[in-house]
């Protein structure tokens, strides 16, 4: 049976977007149910402390307050936050919900105030009184390593919370064998999520039936839902998560946050709805946070350029406790440390450290962003190093298109690509030589442009069980209804994706209907079957190959009750335009509604056949997918200020067969900007005594329209073979390979003044330091200024 | 002690005694239950809580409902109406035909800020769109989108104008 | 982020505000635009007893040539200033300054007086009002007397106001021909404060001679000032390129302890402040010869 793909491939608008453009859609903060009760923390304002005493007295007597609870009153009921990722001696953490005895970093919570109203309960928690006994912090990773230094958690005799080796060839030989190394200290700074939405939880219990259902801003509702139901010690089947519409995750809200299960002891506890809602200070404080690793890389190369070996240690900063997957990241950088280059041996070397911090966890691209920067800043400082043109070092590196599935040291299969390809066509579109020139000659007049490329590989469709802490299937059932419409129900759990319209696409081809006969529906754990969720840019390859398999299964059904009513072959049926019939005879059809109701009237089915028309498909993928692309990114730097004005970025990505150009796009573009954010302006600051000194977004700046040109992006396309769709993900391909462009390009263009390296973000202040303090062998670069050096701000002229 | 406050919303009249401190944005969420409006940063740099207030555009995050008594609120509930032909507002309608939203919950915010621009710049080129919506924040889109969504809706505008 | 409870006051008349400020003395904040005090109040930094919302005042809200200046109602919100014809066409530098402030929803509400009141370290207007030489009016139940912008800011959040006092009016000069104004900013990149706001108005005398000069500067140290020594280098000698560098120079004179912070060092201002400075001269010299800028 020929699927036509008259939807797939095509840039059809989204489904989900009326009701997001009319104000309609019920994100968890919009909810209310009757007799509702809202939750306030107090949370610690020191980062490392002992509790003394703590007096709820006062609040417990405010006005409108219900109750009032510390973690001495919650005693066992409420269980430790999981962590989902085991590594061989791994020091647990164990974080309880509500601290008792010692407070661990700024923002965690000690006590919550339940009253009828937010204004009640946010006054209620003024008046709770706690007595702390300030500690000395651990802040400096590398200090919380330093032998005598104070130790975080006391049954430990220090802050290593554990190291993780990995090694592929021989390490040893092709350091000795080497023409040139070149070493680098580099920091992928700690940055805060900022999805647009704070996290929020609503939960009800009603005793009569026993269900206590809880909405939540989650990627993750099943596992939310066996982690609550274990927290509370209640059995799973009287749980019910449902995440509404959900304002962006990028990984924050793929965890189980010590709010969702206290919110959901509350509903059972109290007898009442309760809603909690964080303000962005909260989230700012108690929502995990991303990166935050200190790379040393080293690369043993020949003198034209071969890649013959890499050393890298990683020094990652976890913060107090572990989230979901808080240890798990860092060893995502050691198997991606490699990139999309041939480097025949490697050995990383990750020490995890603990620091009265905010826990790390998956942000946008979890551990990848991070290899990806160190390998690319690397490459790139080969490349001055044997005054090279980077672009030249990157292709003599690439694995050929022919030697796919490719096997790197680190252990991981590419499945399929053609790095030439996408490289050629990023310089071709940039004009590269072109912008050389122009390089040169702006030089001469004293303006700094700088030209930065990343070529890169990721990892996405995460992934196979094998390889993934708990389960790495997606789960898909198709239903469809006796009239003929389509349900498709995702374990996956789209929160801005647009996969109500790309699983729709799928649908519609493989049944021969239109986008419209179909409806998504994720998100709900009473009506979808268990499922993983959305993270890992799997929702497609793995969540749309689980939905691809279920319609293959229900095609087919519907394929042989047409075949019985036609009295034909149902190999030789087509579904298109709501009729299955004769490929060679088009006149000889049956309305696929008929066919449906066939199925139900179930009086004239073939023999054997089950009635009904559902199927269900686990997904079980033998591999990740390793979406790749090559990107360049222009600059120009303001000597005088140290201001980095982005002048053109081009894209040219390569995520598999694509369902719909339009979603693409979005991600791409969403996925680079964020990138910039990190490149350019983003960074979580804790200071000496571990206060978030960049607490609210007055001091922690993420880009804004006028911070980016118009994005140049393209395509290529090669599909992968681990999935029949041939999709890879694109989901964090743009955080992946712009970060390394964007610093590439601010090195490159501060090549005049020697700067080889420089840590992100690359403010402006550090940059005017470097000009500031060159001292030229030969004769100082002209800094001759730049018209009133007006970039893209000031060129916004009225 | 509470206010009597009174003030046309979406084209309706509406009376409430208030808390004096009560934010115009948990008014219209708690109070009225007009959810499309919503609350991002809480200090006035994210723009997810703009509303029109006598046809401007502010963040209601930052004002207090008793300031806003007598006033004409317009929330993304109620733009349509202003669109004239019944259906979705131009801008509405740009950002569902050019992507212009992914999780959505800036996009009601991002709208209205638009709206306005449209109001007192018909034919606004690229950098003056970016500008004009810079106290919006989106951290899905990269922008890209919107900037289209914005022009896609001052062709449609002007042409209708013709 | 929520303000603790108080008493609400809405006067419909400046008379009354005066009378119910001068009831409540210290216990009371005004509220204007509600940009500068909402903030705080929402972080429970303040918690004032009573707030006195002036916004519905509206005699407080014009902008109307008079007596040979230009004179601006204090709850003139900034949107009102930059679409000014008046100031567009007599007194450019205030609307130049206004397109730099916040974004269209913080200039649909935030107020010209209450932005210079509350004397925010890093906030747009001092510098220009400074360059203007403007008066500022400021009322109390026992009349009302005028200040000059140089006497106005006195320390960081610290305006010149007595308890009692509600500033009202500010007045800046009708610009003489061949005048040029710019404001120049380097952007706090997440408030959109400035780290560093430079604000220049030169008149050129024949011969292309500095005849008048007036620089303000903001978010450089703890309260906005005049950089009178770069004014010095200037008044009197020909325009050029060369004299304006010598001159910027001189933005940060030594009473003035630059800030230091997470965005900007106290090194790092001072150079900006240069910088600044002779961008913001270099523009103001520019549009007083007629050139575009």
């Amino acid at each position: 049976m020929a699927t036509a793909t008259r939807y797939m491939g095509r840039p059809l608008k989204r489904k989900e977007d009326p009701r997001l453009i009319q104000g309609l859609s019920h994100y968890v903060d919009d909810l209310r149910l009757p007799d509702m009760h809202y939750v306030v923390f107090v949370r610690s304002p020191h980062a490392h402390a002992r509790i003394r005493s703590m007096d709820t007295s006062r609040a417990q007597t405010a006005p409108g307050v219900l109750a009032v609870l510390t973690g001495q009153d919650l005693g066992n009921a409420v269980g430790v936050i999981p962590c989902a990722a085991q590594l061989p001696e791994m020091k647990l953490a164990l974080r309880p919900p509500l601290a008792t005895e010692r407070v661990l970093f700024v923002g965690e919570p000690v006590a919550l105030v339940v009253a009828v109203d937010r204004y009640a309960a946010r006054d209620a928690a003024e008046l709770v009184e706690v007595e702390y006994e300030p500690l000395t912090p651990i802040v400096d990773p590398e200090k919380a390593l330093a032998r005598g230094a104070p130790v975080l958690h006391p049954q430990y005799s220090d802050n290593v919370a554990y190291r993780w080796e990995l090694e592929g060839g021989d390490v040893g030989a092709a350091f000795q064998k080497a023409d040139k190394v070149v070493r680098q200290k580099m920091v992928n700074q700690r940055l805060i999520p900022v999805a647009l939405e704070p996290r929020a939880v609503v939960a009800n219990y009603k005793p009569g039936e026993n269900k206590l259902t809880v909405w939540s801003t989650t990627q993750i509702p099943h596992l939310l839902r066996t982690q609550i139901a274990a927290a509370l010690g209640v059995p799973e089947y009287i749980v019910h998560v449902i995440a509404p519409e959900v304002g962006g995750g990028f990984g924050s809200k793929l965890n189980v946050y010590a709010e969702e299960v206290l919110v959901a002891h509350l509903a059972m506890r109290l007898g009442k709805p309760v809603k909690w809602t964080e303000s962005r200070r909260e989230n700012f404080q108690a929502t995990i946070h991303g990166r935050d690793q200190i790379a040393t890389m080293e690369l043993a190369v020949k003198r034209d350029g071969t890649l013959l070996g890499l050393r890298c240690h990683i020094l990652a900063d976890l913060g107090a406790y572990y989230q979901l997957l808080t240890p798990l990241i860092p060893t995502l950088t050691g198997l991606m440390i490699c990139g999309c280059y041939k480097i025949p041996a490697v050995r990383v070397e990750i020490t995890g450290a603990f620091t009265n911090k905010m826990a790390t966890d998956a942000y946008r691209g979890a551990g990848r962003p991070e290899a990806t920067y160190f390998i690319e800043r690397a490459i790139d400082m080969v490349a001055a190093e044997l005054k090279k043109d980077p672009a030249e070092i990157r292709r003599k590196n690439f694995p050929k298109p022919k030697e796919f599935p490719y096997a790197t040291p680190t252990g991981l299969i590419y499945d399929s690509a053609n790095y030439p390809k996408s490289l050629d066509m990023a310089l071709k579109k940039s004009g590269y030589r072109r912008l050389r020139a122009q390089q040169a000659k702006l030089r001469r007049q004293g303006r700094y442009l700088g030209i930065g490329l990343s070529t890169y590989v990721e990892i996405c469709a995460m992934g196979p069980s094998s390889a993934m802490p708990a389960g790495g299937w997606e789960s898909a059932t198709v239903r469809i209804e006796p009239t003929g419409k389509v349900n498709i129900l995702t374990g996956a759990s789209p929160h801005g994706q647009g996969q109500e319209t790309s699983f729709a696409q799928i649908a519609a081809d493989l049944l021969g209907l239109e986008p419209d006969d179909i409806h998504v529906v994720h998100g709900d754990t009473a009506i979808v079957p268990y499922g993983i969720g959305t993270f890992g840019s799997r929702a497609t390859a793995v969540g749309g190959t689980a939905v691809y398999t279920a319609l293959v299964k229900i095609r087919d059904k519907l394929a042989t009750i047409a075949g019985h009513i036609l009295q034909e072959d149902p190999q030789r049926l087509v579904f298109r335009d709501k009729k299955i019939f004769l490929k060679s005879n088009p006149a000889k059809s049956v309305a696929f509604a008929e066919a449906v109701g066939a199925a139900y009237i179930a009086k004239a089915l073939p023999a054997g056949m089950e009635p009904g028309l559902e199927a269900t498909h686990f997904f079980e993928p033998s591999n990740f997918t390793f979406p790749f692309g090559a990107h360049v990114a222009v600059v120009e730097v303001d000597p005088e200020t140290g201001e980095v004005h982005l002048q053109r970025y081009v894209a040219v990505d390569d995520c598999g067969n694509v369902i719909n150009p339009l979603l693409v796009d979005g991600q791409v573009h969403g996925g680079i900007v964020q990138a910039l954010g990190q490149a350019f302006l983003e960074e979580a600051v804790y200071d000496e005594n571990g206060q978030l000194i960049t607490g609210e977004l007055t001091d922690y700046a993420i880009p804004r329209a006028w911070d980016v040109p118009r994005l140049e992006t393209a395509r290529t396309v090669t599909p992968s073979p681990v999935n029949p769709l041939g999709v890879k993900g694109v989901g964090e391909a743009g955080t992946i390979g712009a970060t390394p462009a964007l610093v590439n390009a601010v090195v490159d263009a501060l090549a005049p003044f020697g700067v080889r390296h420089l840590d992100m973000p690359t403010k402006r202040e550090r940059i005017w330091q470097l000009i500031r303090k060159f001292k030229p062998t030969g004769s100082r670069p002209a800094t001759k200024r730049v018209g009133d050096g007006r970039g893209r701000r000031g060129r916004r002229k009225r | 002690m509470g206010v009597v406050i009174q003030m046309r919303v979406n084209g309706k009249t509406q009376q409430h005694e208030v808390e004096p401190r009560l934010l115009l944005v948990h008014y219209l969420r708690d109070v009225l239950g007009l959810t499309g409006t919503h609350i991002g940063c809480e200090t006035s740099i994210c723009g997810a809580c703009t509303v029109l207030l006598g046809g401007k555009a502010v963040k209601s995050c930052t004002l207090l409902a008793v300031q806003a008594d007598g006033a004409d609120v317009v929330t993304i509930e109620g733009l349509a109406a202003l669109g004239g032909n019944g259906g979705l507002h131009p801008v509405q309608e740009g950002f569902w035909e050019k992507h212009g939203l992914q999780c959505g919950y800036c996009t009601p915010g991002m709208i209205l800020a638009a709206v306005e621009l449209l109001q007192t710049n018909p034919k606004p080129k690229e950098e003056e769109i970016r500008r004009a919506i810079a106290g919006n924040l989106c951290r899905c889109t990269g922008y890209q989108h919107i900037v289209d969504a914005v022009q896609y809706a001052a062709r449609k505008m002007a042409a209708a104008k013709r | 982020m929520i303000p603790a409870a108080f008493e609400y006051h809405a006067p419909k008349s400046l008379e009354e505000a005066l009378r119910l400020l001068s009831r409540h003395g210290n216990e009371a904040k005004i509220l204007a635009g509600g940009h500068s005090l909402l903030p705080l109040m929402k972080l429970r930094l303040a918690a004032p007893r009573c707030v006195i919302d002036i916004g519905r005042i509206q005699a407080l809200r014009y902008i109307r040539e008079e007596n040979g200046r230009i004179a601006i109602g204090a709850l003139t919100t900034h949107t009102e200033v930059l679409e000014s014809p008046l100031l567009r066409a007599k007194c450019p530098l205030l609307p130049q300054t206004a397109w730099e402030i916040g974004d269209v929803q913080v200039r649909n509400r935030g107020t010209v007086g209450w932005s210079l009141a509350h004397a925010d370290p890093a906030a747009d207007y001092p510098a220009a009002v400074l360059a203007l030489d403007a008066e500022l009016v400021a009322a109390s139940v026992h009349g009302t007397r005028t200040l000059r912008a140089m006497e106005f800011f006195v320390d960081m959040l610290t305006a010149a106001l007595l308890p009692g006092e509600i500033l009202t009016e500010v007045r800046v000069p009708i610009l003489p021909p061949r005048t040029g104004t710019a404001y120049r900013k380097l952007h706090q990149p997440a408030s959109g404060y400035a780290l560093v706001g430079a604000a220049a108005c030169l008149t050129l005398g024949p011969g292309g001679i500095v005849e008048r000069v007036a620089v303000g500067l903001t978010g450089v140290g703890p309260k906005a000032y005049r950089a009178v020594a770069v004014e010095k280098a200037l008044a009197g000698k020909k325009a050029s390129e060369k004299l304006l560098t010598g001159a910027a120079r001189h933005a940060v004179p030594e009473h003035v302890e630059p800030l230091s912070d997470l965005q900007a060092s106290a090194e790092y201002r001072t150079a900006m402040a240069v910088v600044f400075v002779r961008r913001a001269l270099e523009s103001a010299l520019a549009r007083a010869q007629g050139k575009p800028r």
